[in-house]
């Protein structure tokens, strides 16, 4: 068993009109005993970027404080917020540092950059970022998810075709694993607002 | 806080805190996980003018295509690229350091870099890792003493050639390079063999596919060619899209409005008065 299906995990970020759509599931599993249906991959790194971390859980967790304390740094120094793509590439850096133990996840980072044009990009464990301009997978259930958003996305949906696209996607592809699903959690981030949205899956 | 002062701004290179942690979850029979290959098929040529570098645009995580359209020919200099292979993050960040370390010699020496010297600081860095770093490069320049070609190995042994390819795909691309490569190619003569060289490890090659990317160097001038060819487009999108009869069900919403980004305006002429 590979360490990526110790704990499950599915995560798809998908970019639509000036906005866009992070999601996750909802299972923290010990191989395939189920212990929380209510664990959170996706964490705010401040109003316009998000993060969602799939892989190890207490990687994810660690790595999620790591990065918070980074910013909180880079906030004090430079009075602003950092942009997505500066983020992204502080993520990168944070994770190649360990190239040879490295951090057990994989990052999906999603944030609204100047002009609130959308950024999206997924990392492997070691920081080789990918940029994407419609969507980006990770977590077990990758493969199923790639299928999906291939299948399902349209490019320049507006926020509520989006909402609904990227939430059919990723509970589709959580059916077809055993170790994601109980539930999806999707923030759709507009220039004016983000919404949260906590979805009814399969609990099984 | 544990007595590792942890993440100060850290003093460059690796970190190797988690290796024994990692090591523990292997024995336990997790295995480790795999990393972004770029499966690839890179190229290099000289011609008349200069040098033309090739690459396909396919990243590969096992079997499954994860980026269709990724950069694989970094910048190195103004006058010098690198095509990279292997392992994704390694040919990333390997190329980042030496493209600043190059910048900062310019700074100090007041020149252009040459090639070669990019060749000796890549070829130290990875023979010093002794191949764990895994990045197979094609670099290639036009400097003060003319165009120049290398390829790097993992490991750290170089060659200097008028023709090279890297890769998975380098046996499909050396057949073309083989049969039809001459000297003195014109401009165009060397990007249509470079393409078709690429073509054929796109078509040939598992571990390559989708677009072909170009770059051109010569005397004081580079055009870098991004998606020069995409033999492989997505032609089956239906134009109705997709329709979901039945909605997700939403258990809970939660809506936080975003502050208005404040715009600050400096007013001319209103100095701060003591």
């Amino acid at each position: 068993m590979s360490i990526f299906e110790y704990n499950g995990s599915a995560v798809v970020a998908m970019v639509g009109k000036n906005c866009f759509a992070i999601a996750s599931d909802r299972r923290l599993g010990v191989q395939l005993q189920t212990i929380a249906t209510d664990f959170k991959r996706i964490s705010k790194i401040h109003d316009r970027v998000f993060i969602g971390l799939s892989g190890l859980a207490t990687d994810v967790q660690t790595l999620y404080q790591r990065l918070v304390f980074r910013h909180k740094l880079y906030q004090l120094r430079e009075e602003r917020d950092m942009k997505p793509e500066t983020f992204a590439s502080l993520v990168s850096a944070i994770l190649y540092e360990k190239r040879f133990g490295p951090y057990l996840c994989q990052p999906v980072i999603a944030g609204l950059g100047d002009d609130d044009k959308p950024f999206i990009c997924t990392m492997d464990s070691i920081g080789a970022k990918e940029l994407a301009k419609d969507f980006v997978v990770s977590g077990t259930a990758s493969e199923s998810l790639y299928g999906a958003c291939e299948a399902m996305y349209k490019p320049d949906m507006e926020a509520e075709e989006l909402f609904e696209t990227i939430s059919q996607a990723l509970l589709s592809s959580v059916d077809r694993d055993c170790l994601s699903g109980w539930g999806g959690h999707v923030y759709v981030v507009t220039p004016t607002e983000v919404k949260e949205r906590i979805l009814k899956g399969r609990m099984d | 806080m544990s007595q590792s002062s942890v993440d100060l701004p850290p003093k460059g290179g690796f970190s190797f805190d988690l290796c024994k942690r990692n090591d523990m979850l292997t024995q336990k029979g997790l295995k480790a996980p795999g990393f972004l290959k770029t499966g690839t098929t890179i190229v290099g040529l000289i011609f008349q003018d200069g040098v033309i570098l090739g690459a396909d645009t396919r990243a590969t995580e096992g079997p499954i295509v994860a980026d269709k359209n990724c950069e694989k020919i970094h910048y190195m200099a103004p006058n010098i690229y690198c095509c990279g292979a292997g392992t994704a993050a390694d040919t990333e960040a390997v190329t980042d350091m030496v493209s600043s370390q190059l910048r900062l010699h310019r700074y100090q020496t007041g020149r252009d870099s040459r090639v070669i010297t990019a060749l000796t600081l890549l070829k130290k860095h990875l023979f010093s890792y002794q191949g764990h770093v895994s990045a197979a490069l094609v670099l290639g320049g036009v400097d003060i003493s003319g165009p120049h070609l290398h390829t790097i190995y993992p490991h750290g042994s170089t060659d200097t050639l008028p023709f090279a390819t890297m890769g998975s795909g380098s046996l499909a691309a050396m057949s073309v390079f083989e049969a039809k490569y001459k000297e003195g190619l014109t401009r165009d003569e060397g990007i249509k063999l470079v393409a078709e060289a690429i073509c054929s490890g796109i078509f040939n090659d598992l571990g390559s596919g989708s677009n072909v990317d170009i770059c051109v160097i010569t005397k004081g001038h580079k055009e870098y060619l991004r998606n020069y060819m995409e033999p492989n487009p997505r032609t089956y999108v239906s134009s109705k899209g997709y329709s979901f009869t039945k909605k997700t069900e939403v258990l809970l919403t939660k809506i936080t409005p975003l502050s208005e980004r404040v715009e600050v305006v400096e007013v001319a002429g209103e100095a701060m008065e003591e």
